[in-house]
């Protein structure tokens, strides 16, 4: 028999017998005891718990990863926008066609050196312009021979694109206009030729011709179509054409592009008129005749690009916003089991004292905890994914906090809004039939 | 109807027409059909009738554990038939604890936690909950198990623990259905044992039983047929210890 019961009638027993004396008010559980039980009721069912956060795990680890592929994206396309050059016209020409009939051999060029070079002088808000050829040609240095692209482009070429020179200097006008056979190497031309020496100053022969290597260019990466902009040898207009790439074609005035660069503050859409309008009269197009060119605003293409980029992150965040009102319905799913389950603990509670309140504050806070733990887990894989996204298509990723924070308090609201439903059954129960329950 | 033995000062427990009505199917069922009872501080009272006959009902009105069809209940002269769930919420915070037929331990937490669970409702620190509620694990003869389970604790240990839970906010009336329903003999007196030594220190309990061998144990025995109170009368209780001592030997309850 127990020691108590042979003192019956000393009062040991006495509800405050030799203790502190109970508080006055009343309260409930502090935050982190609550969050402590909360932990604890998730921890006894420990695969229902993980297989419920699933869904909010995989919506928050998809907003993360898409949100740093596409920001990682995004950084790349303006890069590429800013290695094409800033306030960028490009033509090139289009099909040549009078009526419904092509024109056949001998009929003009559609677009030609003196176009560019008409434009520049004609046009005020051109400040630069320059004609392009491009062909694809073996390069050979000593040893080394490398296939690559040359094109001859008139001097302001670099002005145009903004390019750096990175060792050496540019062609010059008076280069240029005499024929000279210098040329300017790409990043990637230069390393694959001169892997150890300055080509600067070094022969090459282009195309069985000798030049002279008097710069290079600095590194630009990849274009948009992942083509490699440092692959190139750049030349003078006229050397191409009558050195490098005649073939019976030597005093051809027809370019493959143009390249323009409107003056800074200028407004493009009118820069554009006026050299669709010139070109227009140059090539003597009658006001019903359609463009023999294609004329393109470089920064409207990435302005495209970047709103393709934008719905693609639309369409990636209603998929997240999808999984995670799946998740949300997994956590209202499985809290309403648990409150059923526990639906004698509930009377319980409420006999021994807890209020409603207390009863809802108790499954709303495991809710949330579940949902965050969904969560912050999903935070973790989403970074993780990014980086491996990111490592195997060789794109840049860039994690954006403030889209992870976001997914985080997302998932803590999908937590509140999800386990209220539930919290408010369980907070309503009736403490006899609660008690009763089997 | 007054109790004789009833002591000067405001009552603890008196109830005018209580009532009670259940939805049952059309119509209504009277669990309970005007029950007018005074209850002094510091009473033992056994609540006896057959199976249905609404004694549990009572109990739980009297436990705030729900609200009457009609009729007035005043706790310690404060009218609380008509509260709402909070208020009965904070009354059986302060006032009242409860002893089940079938425990009503929470499985996952140790003893120490099951008996920890009402301060918590009423804003105790966890350090002052600790002290106090291994202070009545022990008070119940329990203190060498304050961190076994439910399942690590047999029957009677078990009522222990829910024993020491209702008494640990320091309860003026304790209830209690059936408390020796699901426990041996010997179990059982030991409970009820431990209900008088109890009662001796001050607290009044009202005690559920249809066993007679059980209500024995009661100062005063309230008889309950069809919702009604049909017997209302004081005796002098057994003595519960003495009951223990003279069943034959039998082996000690598990270690
Ligand atoms: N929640 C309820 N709903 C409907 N009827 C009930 C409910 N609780 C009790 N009753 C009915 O009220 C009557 C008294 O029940 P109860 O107080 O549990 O009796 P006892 O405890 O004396 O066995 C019984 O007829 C029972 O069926
Ligand atoms: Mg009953």
């Amino acid at each position: 028999m127990s020691p108590p019961l042979r003192e019956a009638g000393t009062r040991p027993l006495a509800p405050a017998a030799g203790l502190p004396p109970l508080p006055a008010g009343r309260g409930g559980m502090d935050l982190a005891e609550a969050l402590a039980s909360a932990l604890s009721a998730l921890a006894a069912n420990t695969l229902r718990a993980v297989l419920t956060a699933l869904g909010i795990f995989i919506g928050v680890a998809a907003v993360i990863a898409t949100v740093a592929v596409g920001a990682g994206a995004r950084q790349q396309v303006m890069q590429q926008i800013e290695s094409l050059g800033a306030n960028l016209l490009v033509i090139w020409p289009g099909t040549v066609r009078q009526g419904a009939v092509r024109l056949g051999a001998g009929a003009r060029p559609s677009l030609t050196w003196d176009d560019a070079q008409g434009v520049v002088e004609e046009v005020p808000s051109i400040v630069a312009a320059s004609a392009n050829i491009r062909q694809g040609l073996q390069v050979i240095a000593g040893n080394q021979n490398w296939a690559t692209t040359i094109q001859g482009a008139d001097p302001d070429v670099f002005v145009v694109h903004d390019w750096v020179i990175e060792e050496g200097r540019p062609f010059t006008a008076e280069e240029a206009r005499a024929g000279r056979k210098v040329a300017v190497l790409g990043a990637t031309v230069a390393e694959m030729l001169f892997p150890y020496e300055n080509p600067v100053g070094a022969r090459i022969r282009i195309a069985a011709t000798p030049f002279e290597v008097i710069g290079v260019l600095g590194r630009k990466g990849q274009n948009a179509q992942g083509m490699d902009q440092d692959d190139v040898v750049m030349i003078p207009f006229w050397t191409a054409r009558r050195s490098v790439m005649g073939a019976g074609r030597v005093w051809s005035r027809s370019v493959n592009f143009v390249s323009l660069k409107v003056a800074e503050g200028e407004d493009m859409r009118a820069a554009e008129e006026e050299v669709r309008a010139l070109i227009r009269q140059r090539h003597r197009l009658a006001p019903n005749e359609p463009d023999d060119f294609n004329l393109r605003n470089m920064s409207d293409v990435a302005a495209t690009r970047d709103a393709s980029s934008r719905t693609l992150s639309m369409l990636l965040a209603s998929v997240a916003a999808v999984s995670l009102l799946v998740g949300g319905i997994g956590v209202m799913n499985i809290m309403l089991v648990s409150v059923t389950e526990r639906t004698r603990e509930i009377g319980l509670r409420l006999a021994v004292g807890a209020r409603r309140r207390d009863i809802l504050a108790q499954f709303l806070i495991e809710a949330v905890v579940l949902a965050l733990l969904g969560g912050a887990a999903g935070v973790v894989a989403g970074i993780g994914l990014s980086h491996l996204l990111g490592a195997a298509a060789g794109w840049p990723v860039l994690i954006q906090w403030d889209a992870v924070a976001l997914a985080v308090a997302v998932s803590a609201l999908t937590g509140l809004f999800f386990g209220f439903w539930p919290a408010r059954r369980a907070a309503r129960l009736d403490p006899i039939a609660a008690l009763r329950h089997d | 109807m007054r109790d004789a033995d009833a002591a000067p000062g405001p009552l603890l427990v008196e109830t005018e027409g209580l009532t009670k009505h259940y939805a049952a199917g059309e119509g209504t069922v009277a669990a309970l059909a005007g029950v007018d009872v005074a209850i002094p501080p510091g009473a033992f009272v056994a609540a006896m009738g057959p199976s249905g006959s609404g004694k549990s009902t009572f109990l739980n009105l009297i436990g705030c554990l729900d609200r009457p069809t009609g009729g007035s209940y005043r706790l310690m002269g404060e009218e609380v038939a008509r509260l709402s769930p909070d208020r009965l919420a904070e009354i059986r915070s302060r006032r009242l604890g409860f002893v089940f037929q079938s425990f009503n331990l929470l499985p996952r937490a140790d003893a120490l936690a099951n008996v920890e669970l009402p301060m918590i409702y009423r804003g105790v620190r966890r350090r002052q909950r600790r002290e106090r509620a291994a202070a009545m694990l022990a008070a119940v003869g329990l203190g060498e198990r304050l961190h076994h389970r439910p399942n690590q604790l047999s029957g009677g240990q078990q009522q222990r623990v829910a024993i020491a839970r209702a008494l640990v906010n320091g309860p003026d009336l304790l209830l209690a259905d059936e408390p020796t329903g699901a426990l041996d003999t010997r179990t059982g007196l030991e409970i009820m044992a431990l209900f008088q030594a109890l009662n001796r220190s001050g607290v009044a309990i009202l005690m559920v039983t249809h066993d007679a061998e059980v209500a024995r144990f009661a100062a005063r025995v309230l008889r309950f047929r069809d919702g009604r109170l049909v017997g209302d009368r004081a005796q002098v209780p057994a003595d519960a210890a003495a009951a223990l001592a003279a069943l034959p030997a039998a082996p000690a309850e598990a270690a």
